[in-house]
């Protein structure tokens, strides 16, 4: 059946199926479904969130100051972002101001994030779709050698290093244990890297597994731990002490305050000299594989990141705003709290409303759970082989901006800098594709989406030195202070507030909309990038991001679903972050089944 | 696609095909030793231990979870856990990090418990629901517990890795809307090892897996399941700041002269006095630092229920302040460890726990 959705794209689900569940290397459990015309090429694709934990829905009648604990056990991944953005949400509720080291700490956190995520991502979550790690038992070390001096100074460069990582590959793989690269699709011939390619991305692999502990120290100087670190609604539990007595036990102490400028100038080391000239490297070889636009360029949103200062949420480091239609002459403003911008709907998810043809605002929404099938579902409840997108088919919302399905994330972000003009988003852009040879519109594709995560981790791992200085000239001039604790105690509180906390996440825009009553929390929701990315079909017909990048893309090997991980992975998922709502009236939701 | 050999090497060999020296092995090795905390004569035994066994193979499932458990076990400095990964162990599959997917993912849970019965370890991160016939987590179209309950089936032991594994975690608190389980309540016929935490402390992860492959047993559980040797003692016990609540010197409000001074968190609801866990001795990433250190209190992540034991920010009930409390606080932790205690005896799998368990010489009486 042929159909065309009204933001442009055909779908055709003639042809054959082909089902990818588990999605791996992502966060969480996510399901894909495709149909292949008979060139190979996905005509249909069907994206599916397959795990519900009911956050919100717990967090009802808790504590306000405590819901940043429980947010930031949506994800582990990027971990820090949900915290961030309650305390946020909460702050906005209660009108509580933070001190301006609080918020240069905040933002030293979610960059460290940044940094770390992307580098993660690259190396360890999406690689592998680029890379052939068998491959590079064939290559030259003198030339591998040869090809990583010529793009990077990086020192572990010799044709000896990389002649030791190979001879370490070939035996691993001569163990017969392959361990997490068992049944990978070697050789397929969507892998355009030469060997020595190969060999020097598995080295930087390995590297980057090393190095990426480093990293999040800075959390753990700050936070107190990562994975999880800790916050404060008011703003930091880090108290500075810096020449004080008891400084050498202090949180925040001269000591610790080098550990952190150490990790901050080994990370930028390792982004700008392995990660960067990596992605471009890699970038050179696929140039012409040019697939998995979507909405990239197209209908894209921010809710911006990172205030200059304390409490200045409109003045941003990285830009709010939305593009639709694909003009890029014009910025489109974003409120949050405006009830006609973002809402969720559910006629394809697996939630029920009472008017499912309409969406419906966060603070205004309504979640009941509603795992059913459509008739056309090949297979059980519980032993599914096809799934009717006709009907309800993932437990994700479908997030939309004024009624628009959006895409999100770094090269979202990217984007809006560049349509600003901005020069710090606008000059590597420019570098980069010129670099390649590339016109202006390989920039929305699958791989720029890849590109554009790494020349953002390059732009946080600098912006973490810029607020480490900042920090630094604060102190210097006699202010230590981390929180605000005139609004601690809820007596101070009005009996009945809501309000909004947004954040950039790694992988895009985040907002979290909260009532509080009576110093309880009355409903609390959560509209997270992969909502945005990972939406299912609208009651208009829309496809969401994921499912319209999927499409037109040929497959080398139709029984191989390696173009699809590669175009998924470029979003970097995360679906224990898109699959949890509530209800703000905390009805009836459960059924519970003894065993 | 590789097709798997049938001879797995041992890990020594591995290393020393991999560039490292017999030198540097036996350093390895006694290190290992001592951060495991055991005497330096073990070095030889996980020398011996490592020279002669294959890799492990394990399989890594993720019910429902936030994956903080895998980014946790990644920040391991030592063991490194790219040595975990690609030398001690045989980690076939991991939905986080394997390259494969779909039916070539599901494919190796089907070949490794035939190739291995008995002799893989399950790695469980996250738990089960069980309302709506388990479909609120759907992996492969069909729900996580069936899938759980097979690969257990022929598995050697089970690690439980963190709070939701072990205890049921965020997803389980109060309404529990998807009835999410800890994996004990559906895996009842295999010993499982139990590394709470939200997520459990690095080094306490890559610990535990170095102590299996070392010794081939388990490590000494507690009465709940957990390594003694990590969970031993609450976190109060160790803490740097002890002296301040002992002295009766508190925070008393955020970033106040005690604060910046590192009094003590206890009046700020600081959990550390209930919380068996090994963040003031291990520490985090590297020993630079745990939640108390950076000013704020424990939540006591490590702990069953937790997330409903709070407010976070309330103190204690039933620990005074000042001088003469620690028999009130040791009160409090003996309290829980009895109830811990009459909670195990109706644990289906404890006699299998014991005789994976036994200490080293003792033969196999059962």
């Amino acid at each position: 059946m042929n159909v065309q959705t009204p933001n442009g794209f055909a779908l055709d689900n003639s042809g054959r199926r082909m089902v990818v569940d588990p999605v791996t290397r992502i966060e969480g459990h996510m399901r894909c479904e495709v149909n292949l015309d008979s060139n190979n090429i996905i005509r249909n694709a069907v994206s599916t969130g397959t795990m519900w934990r009911g956050l919100e829905i717990i967090l009802k009648g808790r504590d306000p100051r405590d819901a940043w604990a429980f947010c930031e056990r949506i994800c582990g991944v990027c971990t820090g972002t949900h915290a961030l953005t309650s305390v946020r949400a909460v702050e906005n509720a209660l009108g509580i101001q933070i001190p301006e080291n609080a918020n240069t700490i905040r933002n030293m956190m979610q960059l460290t994030l940044w940094v770390h995520d992307h580098l993660v991502h690259f190396y360890h979550l999406h690689a592998l779709d680029w890379v052939d790690v068998i491959s590079a038992l064939k290559a030259d070390p003198k030339a591998t050698s040869a090809l990583a001096q010529s793009i990077s100074p990086w020192a572990k460069s010799s044709p000896g290093y990389f002649s030791d990582v190979q001879a370490r590959l070939q035996r691993f793989v001569d163990s017969g244990q392959l361990g997490p690269f068992m049944n990978g699709y070697w050789g397929n011939p969507a892998y355009l890297l030469p060997p020595e390619a190969n060999l020097m991305a598995t080295a930087h692999y390995l590297e980057a597994l090393d190095f990426q502990r480093e990293i999040v120290k800075i959390h753990t100087v700050f936070g107190g731990k990562n994975p999880h670190p800790n916050w404060l609604v008011g703003g930091m539990a880090c108290a500075i002490n810096m020449d004080a007595t008891m400084g050498a036990g202090a949180p925040v102490n001269v000591t610790q305050l080098n550990l952190v400028a150490d990790i901050i100038s080994r990370t930028i080391q390792f982004i700008d000299q392995v990660y960067v000239p990596d992605m471009k490297a890699i970038a050179s070889f696929y140039k012409n594989w040019d697939y998995g636009q979507g909405l990239a360029g197209k209908n894209v949103i921010s809710y911006g990141e990172f205030p200059l200062h304390a409490n200045d949420y409109t003045n941003l480091m990285i830009p709010r705003g939305a593009i639709i239609n694909g003009n890029l002459n014009e910025i489109l403003p974003v409120d949050l709290a405006d009830l006609d911008q973002v809402q969720e709907f559910v006629d394809h998810s697996w939630y029920k409303y009472p008017d499912e043809s309409k969406g419906l605002h966060p603070w205004e929404g309504i979640t009941d759970p509603n795992f059913e099938l459509g008739p056309n579902t090949i297979g059980t409840k519980t032993n599914i082989q096809q799934l009717d997108e006709g009907a309800k088919y993932s437990y994700i919302k479908a997030a939309r901006w004024r009624g628009h399905a959006m895409e999100v994330g770094p090269l979202s972000r990217f984007t809006l800098g560049y349509a600003q003009g901005n020069a710090e988003f606008k000059d590597p852009v420019d570098k980069l594709l010129t670099d390649l040879g590339l016109p202006f519109n390989a920039l929305f594709t699958t791989l720029g989406r890849t590109a554009a995560r790494a020349l953002e981790a390059s732009w946080a791992a600098h912006k973490l030195q810029d607020c480490f200085d900042h920090l630094i000239a604060t102190i210097a001039a006699g202010d230590s202070s981390t929180a605000n604790t005139d609004n601690w105690e809820p007596t101070t509180w009005p009996s009945e507030v809501k309000g909004v906390g947004f954040a950039e996440a790694p992988r895009g825009a985040l907002g979290h909309w909260l009532h509080i009553k009576d110093a309880k929390i009355e409903s609390y929701q959560a509209v997270v990038p992969t909502t945005w990315n990972g939406s299912p079909r609208d009651p208009a017909g829309n496809v969401g991001a994921f499912e319209a990048a999927l499409l037109g893309t040929p497959l080398a090997n139709p029984n191989q679903p390696l173009e699809i991980l590669r175009t998924l992975h470029s979003f970097d998922p995360c679906l224990a972050c898109s699959t949890h709502v509530m209800a703000p009236d905390g009805g009836e939701l459960v059924r519970v089944q003894v065993r | 696609m590789i097709s798997v050999a049938d001879k797995p090497q041992t890990f020594y060999e591995l290393m020393r095909a991999q560039g490292t020296s017999r030198r540097s092995f036996l350093k390895f090795c006694s290190l290992t030793a001592a951060a495991l905390g055991l005497e330096p004569v073990y070095a030889d035994k996980i020398a011996h231990a490592m020279e002669t066994k294959p890799r492990l193979p394990v399989l890594w499932l993720h019910g429902l979870e936030c994956t903080c458990c895998s980014e946790s076990f990644i920040r391991s400095g030592n063991p490194l856990s790219s040595d975990v990964i690609l030398k001690m162990i045989s980690l076939d599959y991991d939905d986080t990090l394997m390259t494969a997917a779909g039916h070539d993912a599901e494919a190796i849970l089907d070949e490794i418990p035939n190739k291995y019965p008995g002799e893989y370890i399950l790695a469980v991160e996250g738990n089960p629901p069980l309302n709506e016939d388990g479909m609120y987590c759907i992996i492969g179209g069909k729900p996580f517990v069936e899938r759980l309950k097979s690969v257990a089936a022929n598995a050697k032991a089970v690690i439980a890795w963190g709070a939701c594994a072990s205890w049921g975690c965020v997803q389980a608190a109060k309404p529990n809307p998807t009835q999410a389980v800890p994996i004990d309540k559906v895996i009842t016929d295999k010993p499982i090892i139990k590394v709470p935490g939200c997520p459990p402390i690095a080094e306490v992860m890559t610990g535990v897996i170095s102590y299996i492959l070392t010794f081939d047993r388990l490590p000494e559980l507690d009465s709940r399941g957990r390594p003694a040797m990590f969970y031993g003692q609450r976190i109060h016990d160790k803490c740097y700041r002890r002296p301040h609540f002992d002295a009766g010197e508190f925070v008393q409000s955020w970033d106040d002269e005690g604060a910046r001074k590192g009094y003590c968190l206890y009046k700020m609801g600081c959990k550390g006095p209930t919380t068996y866990n090994a963040c003031s001795t291990v520490r985090w990433n590297g020993g630079v630092s745990f939640p108390i250190q950076s000013g704020h209190g424990c939540i006591g992540c490590s702990e069953d229920n937790f997330w409903d034991n709070g407010p976070f920010y309330s103190r204690l009930a039933n620990i005074g302040a000042g001088f003469g409390v620690e028999a009130t606080a040791d009160t409090v932790g003996g309290t829980a460890a009895a109830a811990a205690l009459a909670g195990v005896a109706a644990h289906a799998g404890a006699s299998a726990i014991k005789h994976f368990t036994r200490k080293p010489g003792e033969g196999d009486k059962q």
